[in-house]
């Protein structure tokens, strides 16, 4: 009975940290801390509130946390805690898709306007997918995880370096593809809150679906087999959703680094449970830590600010080195 | 005679370019505990995977105690359980959790644990002597603690014939004894076990031996017959002895400076 109190409880603390550090986050602009009643007696700040910092910050949540729940759906269907939601090509796919769209059209790298910001997200979101399905194609369909995984690490390093060959081509869109591949949540408006928020439902409802087969999965293949589990569409619909996911993050915010690897590795050092909350806790988990990182985009050399993507790699990395040191001395405690 | 719970016709396995099965006909009686033994590498659990229909094969395997006409997943899954060797993963689930993994073939895709799989659980975790520490997670288990709760998942599913591939890897000898224990129980309520085992000796328990080596059957018979303890030495080229001692069938080494 305790057991199963436990999550619940820690799914109400992540949603407590993300309403507290959304809260924090729609007060902290370019002018420092705003109170935010003031601001609803002004119009100006209310209205930059309400069009640029509480998008943003709802978009942050989100972004972070289909991350965090491709990165449980990652590590659940590859067996591998060090599996990343990019492993697929996804990242390197949407990048160059990205790249491309910017040579073909010639966009200036200061273009705000709606279409060029949806034409990005929708290149990001078809070069993602796309790399997605080259990787199957290679691997010659779902059936074997260490083919898929090896033809998604030739898509990523192929696809990444046609991307490093576009930008040499032109450029005039580094400006921008540096934008891209450090990630931002600058560019997040109400368009792409809806849009995330919407394949945050589908994905969160449809993966907790699948819980019992990657519980069942996680004792390896032949024994999800033996227990009644057809594998094959198993896998084609997890890849969907992991590709789904991850696609839409990456077109809306660019390529984050960490969040979706490490958010599953904190639940799991808080908690150990089954799939059907690993995956919605990994979710809140990603939500908090790309909405604490954006703060501290935000705030550590304010006025100005730094793109988001370095932060979550700097945290990453620390978290992965402290994992690293630790495994290190068990060993050594063995 | 039992009636037969399986039997395969001609199969053929390839892994890669090497053929791991040749050929390969047998016929397993229902309620009786049959082993397989033969020399590393001799094709013994690709037949076990084989005959539980998780691997590609040549030829046929038929389950004549399966009554529907065109077995799905979920009928084989019901009737079939498989207890794979050193089974890694599932480190953050409990002990119950992996047990209740057992009774997916009798759930529905999002139905949750009745009475009936709950009770199947608790009985699969008492008579594995795992229920005490149900809560323990698999990563803090040792290997004989794992490969019990790793039994008893296989026993939740409560099937007619259960299949297992070194079941004694990691148990020591008091939890051996109490393996063989469950194995006559499951025999005694009308169930067939097949099992692959190194332990020669705890082979020599069962009802029926298959001797393999090479990917070919070399000889299947009862374990009390002398053709079959001859075949048990020729295909481990004479390096064991099989020996009467205290009423029972023993393996023991045999030296070349014994000779």
């Amino acid at each position: 009975m305790q057991k199963s109190l436990k999550a619940p409880a820690q799914a109400l603390l992540l949603l407590g940290i993300a309403l507290t550090t959304m809260t924090i986050g729609v007060a902290i602009g370019s002018s420092g801390f705003d109170n935010l009643l003031n601001a609803l007696n002004d119009p100006v700040a209310l209205k930059i509130i309400m069009d640029i910092r509480l998008p943003r910050t709802l978009g942050a949540w989100l972004a972070g946390a289909l991350l965090g729940l491709s990165g449980a759906l990652a590590q659940g269907l590859f067996r591998n805690p060090l599996a990343d939601p990019y492993l697929l090509g996804s990242a390197s796919g949407a990048s160059l898709g990205v790249a491309c769209l910017l040579v073909t059209l010639g966009v200036s790298a200061n273009s705000s306007s709606w279409i060029f910001k949806l034409s990005l997200s929708g290149a990001a979101f078809l070069g993602a997918i796309l790399a997605v399905s080259l990787t199957l194609i290679l691997s010659r369909g779902v059936q074997h995880t260490l083919r898929l995984l090896l033809a998604g690490i030739i898509v990523g390093v192929v696809l990444g370096a046609l991307t490093s060959l576009t930008i040499m081509l032109d450029p005039h869109i580094i400006q921008t593809m540096q934008s891209f591949l450090l990630g931002t949540t600058s560019f997040i408006d109400w368009d792409s809150v809806s849009l995330m928020g919407l394949v945050w439902i589908i994905c969160t409802a449809l993966t907790w679906t699948f819980s019992r087969a990657l519980d069942a999965l996680s004792l390896g293949e032949s024994t999800a087999n033996s227990l009644g589990l057809n594998l094959p569409p198993v896998r084609a619909g997890l890849i969907a959703l992991l590709a789904l996911a991850t696609g839409t993050a990456v077109s809306q915010t660019g390529l984050i680094a960490f969040v979706g690897l490490a958010s599953p590795h904190l639940v799991r050092s808080i908690i150990k449970v089954t799939h059907n909350w690993l995956l919605l806790l990994s979710s809140l988990m990603g939500g908090v830590l790309l909405l604490i990182a954006d703060l501290a985009a935000k705030w550590l050399i304010a006025p100005q600010e730094l793109p988001v993507g370095p932060i979550t790699a700097v945290l990453g990395g620390l978290y992965l080195l402290r994992l690293m040191l630790s495994l290190n001395m068990n060993q050594e405690g063995l | 005679m039992n009636p037969l719970a399986i039997q395969t016709q001609s199969i053929s396995v390839e892994l890669g370019l090497r053929q791991v099965l040749s050929n390969v006909s047998i016929n397993i009686q229902s309620a009786k505990w049959t082993n397989i033994v033969g020399p590393n590498g001799a094709g013994k659990s690709t037949l076990l995977k084989a005959m539980a229909g998780l691997i590609p094969i040549k030829g046929e395997v038929f389950y004549p105690t399966i009554k529907a006409l065109s077995p799905t997943l979920k009928d084989k899954a019901r009737h079939i359980s498989w207890l794979g060797q050193n089974q890694m993963g599932a480190d953050d689930l409990s002990v119950y959790d992996v047990a209740m993994l057992g009774r997916i073939p009798h759930r529905g895709w999002l139905g949750s644990a009745g009475e009936e799989d709950r009770s199947a659980v608790e009985s699969a975790l008492k008579v594995t002597q795992s229920w005490d520490w149900r809560d323990r997670f698999l990563k803090d288990l040792s290997g004989g603690e794992r490969q019990r709760a790793l039994l008893a998942r296989a026993l939740a599913v409560k099937a007619d014939i259960l299949l297992m591939d070194e079941p004694l890897s990691n148990l020591d000898p008091p939890h051996q004894v109490d393996w063989l224990e469950i194995v006559k129980s499951l025999i005694g309520q009308g169930k067939t076990v097949v099992s692959v085992l190194h332990e020669i000796s705890m082979a020599l328990r069962s009802d029926e031996l298959i001797v393999m080596n090479c990917g070919q059957i070399k000889h299947q018979g009862s374990c009390a017959a002398p053709q079959t303890h001859q075949a048990v030495e020729r295909v481990f080229e004479n390096k064991i002895q099989i020996s009467r001692i205290n009423e029972q069938w023993i393996s023991l080494p045999r030296m070349i400076s014994d000779i």
